[in-house]
């Protein structure tokens, strides 16, 4: 039981991870977004699991977490994107790509 | 949004379930069941119910049925193998050098017609692969893509993806 706590752990924070790098490497605000909100939501998914099954008296409390952030966290997301595509921010396409490049070289 | 004015009975089924999900919370993150828990459980649902009043009528849009928790069942495990799959597919591309991306924007329609059924959907296209609800115009979605891949059909496949989540969630919402 221990080995597969630790395991889910280990999990939650290679997702959390992989969502913060996604900050950082991903080229517009959109696709940040999209890299945050997934992985952010199931490495939390994991440590809460992970949580439960090292102590299995809290599962009340961690279902409860679990569903507020289900609910939330897309919601989050979506209204910064809302409130970004109303203010015109233009997404990113792969002609960008080019003038990216460029920038890093001049 | 406005709606039409709704019956008396139709309230009463909206507030009785608010309180019974209320006080179903209460209990959880408490901890504890014995009658003074109960108690403070029922207080507080009461008061979640009276200050609600009209926020109430967003539950109208949950689909009463016998086959409802059977959908309820089928959404929730479309939507977990979306959301391991979502993750997956994002791993990949933050952790391949060459970032393979091509974004894109487009609109998809939806047969939901409530609120409350419009914002399970835009939540679960959010969490699945490769894509972001970016606005909600009536039932019009505007969709963000990580990655289209030219030659596609893009918005036959995005009627695809909502599709697989949108059935299971009209067996329980309207």
């Amino acid at each position: 039981m221990r080995w597969i706590a630790d395991g889910f752990l280990l999990l939650g924070a290679v997702f959390s991870f992989l969502g913060a790098l996604g900050l950082l490497r991903m080229p517009d605000v959109y696709n940040r977004i999209q890299a945050g909100t997934k992985a952010v939501t199931l490495g939390a998914f994991c440590f809460l699991l992970g949580v439960g099954l090292l102590y299995p008296a809290w599962w009340a409390k961690l279902l409860c977490i679990a569903g507020f952030i289900l609910l939330t966290n897309p919601i989050g997301s979506s209204t910064i994107a809302r409130a970004l595509y109303l203010a015109g921010v233009r997404p990113w396409q792969v002609e960008d790509r080019k003038m990216d490049l460029e920038k890093e070289h001049a | 949004m406005e709606e039409p004015a709704i019956g008396r009975k139709a309230r009463l089924g909206q507030a009785l379930l608010a309180f019974g999900l209320s006080v179903l919370l209460w209990l959880l993150l408490a901890g504890s069941w014995n009658w003074e828990e109960g108690l403070a459980a029922g207080i507080a649902g009461g008061l979640v119910v009276l200050v609600s009043g009209q926020k109430l009528r967003i539950l109208g849009g949950i689909r009463f049925s016998p086959s409802a928790p059977l959908h309820l069942l089928r959404y929730l495990g479309a939507f977990g193998l979306a959301l391991v799959r979502a993750n997956l597919d994002m791993a990949r591309r933050v952790l391949s050098p060459a970032l393979p991306l091509n974004p894109a924007v487009v609109a998809v329609q939806t047969r939901l017609q409530s609120p409350l059924g419009r914002l399970l959907l835009a939540n679960s296209i959010t969490l699945t692969p490769g894509t972001l609800t970016v606005d909600v115009q009536g039932d019009r979605f505007l969709i963000h893509w990580v990655d289209c891949t030219p030659g596609k059909d893009l918005a036959a496949a995005t009627q695809a993806i909502v599709r697989t989540l949108e059935e299971p969630l009209l067996g329980f919402l309207k």
